[in-house]
């Protein structure tokens, strides 16, 4: 057998690397503020922001990618608002799949950082502002720290649901190299080619870095643990 | 002086509350659970964000219509029954938790000294608050609330979670504070001993009200109080320590209105120490008793009765110029004997309990 990769598979390697640790760090500062609100809220808008936010969970990932191609497309408002901006159109581009991810892996960063903020006690907090802190201290100096399982938990199944995905990419990213074209995507090109080895390489890649994310998560995090 | 005035309600509780308090010394709330004590504490803390209300402490307005300071930029200090200590941070990282956040000149105490004070020397360098008693770590939590230099000290029945050693080993640490320290305390407690021991100005609660506020013994020696009707109900005297009896092991404690023989107390002649008698154990003669095993009698008059359930009463008497105590008595021996107002009779003290 010749070399384990080509060219081709390294690429789209780097490629799904780079765009899980890009939504990743975007899902951790845009998820945080949402899973602290919907922690902390007693407000009614708690229930529909949830739900929201947990729809990626049961819908196929193809509705999700069709509405999200249909609103950042041309005759869409999110296509009129970046064509407007002179950022062009964003589908079948690395921008459009990073916002097509960060959508599609918010609830796998939200929950478990929501489960995490839930479980502080109101009496921390209090405390911490008997003791001078502000709200926004408080959150860094005891809400974050006590929430760092949680941190752990939603970062690496944040990054790893984003390794994952399949079907949104294919809907707003297409399949084009070194743009758009991640692991997933290979396999599936590979298998569509009658090119078993490759496709096996590549998944059983995949295979294992999905047994160490989680065997990782469980070690370090034995309480972070999703049931 | 400290003035508050708050409204607040939930389903089932409502809270009216106007106080006057001076801006020195431990007062304490005293009231049965649910009567709004806490609730009280929290409103004057601003951790109650719905309580109407103003609020004074000393020339500093927290709290009127139209401002509400955050609890953050109150000069405080809060424990609660709990010592709420931060479990990712260090002992030494939970006292400075407060310190590190106030401006350096409002520092009026060093850490050094506080953790003299409240005996956390061999606390100090854990790493963690793990496994720690209770007893230490409600001493960590409030040492980490006195070094924020707070202006009024809020301790919300900082005793109630801990068994009765740890209570008696911070007992000490709380006295030590009231004589070191000129932070004004707010105190919940349910606990009249704690409240007797420790406290100089005392308020009652009930159902969300208050109903009376006062000197501490001006309070626990008033008859229509719910105070009197407790089980250990009974004012305080404050006295000296006169003469020690070494042949008997006893310590005579004089105080204006006569003196009390008492086991010996280790202190120095002079020194002041605050006893405590219970109405149940001073029982009443109308003429000096003699061959009676007690030691302490003391003349006092009848300045109140009143019934105390169906088979007993209480009495108040004065002793001396100014002194109180109660008396609780069968109220046939009342009828018997004929006590009425103003009768001056014998006070026999079977027990002193010393309290500080």
């Amino acid at each position: 057998m010749e070399s384990a990769f080509s060219s081709a598979d390294l690429s789209a390697i780097w490629l799904t690397f780079k765009l899980a640790a890009v939504v990743t760090v975007i899902l951790l500062l845009l998820g945080t503020p949402i899973a602290w609100w919907l922690a902390r809220t007693h407000s009614w808008w708690k229930g529909p922001v949830g739900a929201v936010v947990a729809l990626p969970i049961v819908l196929p990932p193809t509705v999700i990618g069709f509405y999200l191609l249909v609103a950042m497309g041309p005759g869409g408002p999110f296509g009129h608002l970046t064509q407007a901006l002179g950022i062009g159109l964003l589908p079948f581009t690395f921008a459009g799949l990073v916002i097509a991810s960060v959508f599609y892996s918010l609830p796998f960063v939200v929950q478990p950082l929501q489960n995490a903020f839930e479980v502080i006690p109101e009496r921390a907090l209090e405390t911490a502002a008997t003791l001078r802190a502000s709200a926004l201290d408080t959150f860094f100096s005891v809400a974050l720290p006590l929430a760092k399982p949680g941190l752990l938990t939603a970062s690496v199944l944040g990054f790893a649901h984003t390794v994952g995905e399949f079907g949104v990419v294919l809907m707003i990213g297409g399949n084009i190299p070194d743009k758009t074209r991640v692991v997933s995507v290979q396999i599936y090109d590979h298998v569509e080619a009658m090119e078993y080895a490759a496709a096996h390489w590549l998944s059983a890649g995949m295979v294992v870095f999905a047994f160490v994310a989680l065997l990782t998560l469980y070690t370090l995090n034995p309480s972070g643990r999703r049931k | 002086m400290i003035h508050a005035r708050f409204d607040l309600s939930y389903p089932g509780f409502a809270l009216h509350a106007e106080l006057q308090l001076p801006a020195r010394g431990i007062t304490a709330l005293f009231g049965p659970s649910g009567s709004g004590k806490t609730t009280l504490l929290r409103c004057i803390a601003g951790l109650e964000r719905t309580a109407h209300g103003m609020l004074q402490v000393k020339d500093e307005v927290w709290q009127d219509n139209e401002n509400f300071l955050p609890v953050h930029q109150r000069q405080l200090g809060y424990v609660f029954q709990e010592a709420s200590l931060f479990p990712h941070l260090s002992v030494r990282r939970n006292l400075e938790y407060g310190l590190k956040r106030i401006p350096p000149e409002q520092r009026r105490v060093q850490l050094e000294q506080v953790v003299e004070w409240l005996g956390l020397n061999k606390l100090i360098g854990r790493d963690s608050t793990a496994g720690l008693s209770g007893g230490e770590l409600q001493r960590i939590a409030i040492a980490r609330a006195l070094l924020t230099s707070p202006r009024l000290l809020l301790m919300d029945e900082p005793l109630s979670a801990l068994d009765a050693a740890s209570k008696r080993e911070i007992l000490p640490y709380l006295e030590r504070l009231h004589g070191e320290l000129d932070t004004p305390v707010i105190y919940v407690s349910h606990a009249l001993d704690e409240v007797a021991r420790l406290a100089d100005h005392l308020v009652l609660m009930e159902q969300g009200r208050i109903i009376a506020s006062g000197a501490l013994n001006e309070i626990l020696a008033r008859l229509d109080l719910p105070t009197a009707h407790l089980d250990d109900a009974g004012p305080v005297l404050e006295t000296s320590v006169a003469i020690h009896d070494e042949k008997y092991h006893l310590t005579r404690l004089d105080f204006s209105g006569g003196s009390l023989w008492v086991s010996k107390v280790e202190r120095a002649i002079g020194s002041m120490v605050r006893v405590r008698v219970l109405a149940r154990d001073v029982s009443i003669a109308t003429i000096a008793p003699q061959g009676s095993s007690i030691n302490n009698v003391l003349s006092a008059r009848i300045d109140g009765i009143q019934d105390e359930g169906p088979d007993r009463v209480n009495l108040r008497l004065t002793v001396g110029e100014s002194h109180m105590l109660l008396s609780r008595i069968t109220r046939r021996s009342c009828d018997h004997l004929n006590l009425v107002l103003g009768m001056e009779v014998f006070a026999q003290v079977k027990s002193v309990a010393l309290i500080a």
